[in-house]
């Protein structure tokens, strides 16, 4: 028996969700909670590996492809909201940021 | 193969299990490159190099680099872990860990009543998955690559420093 059970891939990736997500809820540095986002887009791009590879079929991985692209564009945008934040706030508290003031 | 997989999604547990412990963001972003190479590993295993190649290339190639400058700009001081430690506290865990928990135990057992199945191990190359990029999800592209045009153009808008002019006699900034 060599062969992988897509019950444990699957299960891999449902850990590794669920500990992103217990990070975000928990943390309240700012950019830890984006570390945190970027493990769960991981673990979805996971599943959508696991479900491509159990029928031999790329869409899985054209998939994670564009979940890849999404990942880069949030997290460049994402940074660029910190460092103002940042600057403006001179904390990385994200419960100093509920007074949107410009 | 299977053998590869346990031990490599093993890592990945373990490492993301650090990540979300650390007081250190260099720390946690390192162990995030660890968490990301295993899960590398894991592609690699269910058959799709060129998936393990590009998680390498751009997650921990790309992104945590980004991070990591990103921190470096912020230049923070050694007071910001000691800060880390008052908020991260063991008591903070307990609530959301519990009904996170609850929730992957019923996924659990969700997947372990249904049926069973085998992941084929057979190469899904990159020239199939160019093949179904360009062919039927030609329009998944092009709005990918408007997503990445707007990506930049917000990060240069959001992250451009206000000019700040200190005058002789008055301060005033620009814009």
């Amino acid at each position: 028996m060599n062969t992988i059970p897509v019950e444990s891939g699957l299960l891999l990736a449902g850990i590794l969700f669920v500990l992103g997500m217990i990070s975000v809820l928990v943390r309240r540095n700012i950019i830890f909670m984006l570390i945190s986002v970027e493990i769960m887009l991981n673990a979805a791009g996971l599943a959508f590996i696991v479900a491509g590879s159990r029928w031999v079929q790329p869409d899985g991985q054209v998939m994670f492809i564009f979940i890849l692209t999404m990942a880069a564009a949030e997290v460049s945008v994402g940074l660029a909201l910190i460092l103002q934040i940042y600057h403006q706030l001179k904390t990385l508290d994200s419960d100093a940021a509920n007074r949107m003031k410009g | 193969m299977q053998v590869t997989f346990y031990i490599a999604a093993t890592i990945a547990v373990l490492s993301t299990i650090m990540v979300i412990t650390r007081y250190n963001m260099i720390h946690a972003l390192l162990y995030l490159v660890v968490s990301f190479l295993a899960v590398a590993i894991v592609f690699f295993a269910l058959g799709a190099p060129f998936i393990a190649a590009l998680e390498i290339i751009v997650y921990a190639g790309a992104i945590i680099v980004l991070i990591i400058f990103a921190i470096m700009m912020l230049n923070l001081r050694a007071e910001s872990v000691e800060e880390e430690k008052v908020w991260l506290t063991k008591e903070v865990f307990i609530g959301p860990a519990i009904l996170s928990l609850i929730l992957l135990g019923e996924m659990i057992y969700i997947i372990a009543t249904s049926e069973s199945a085998d992941v084929a191990q057979r190469m899904v190359d990159a020239k199939a998955v160019g093949m179904s990029l360009y062919g039927p999800y030609v329009i998944g592209v092009e709005l990918s690559g408007i997503l990445l045009m707007a990506g930049i153009v917000g990060a240069y808008h959001l992250g451009r420093q206000k000019k700040k002019v200190v005058h002789r006699f008055l301060e005033k900034i620009e814009e």
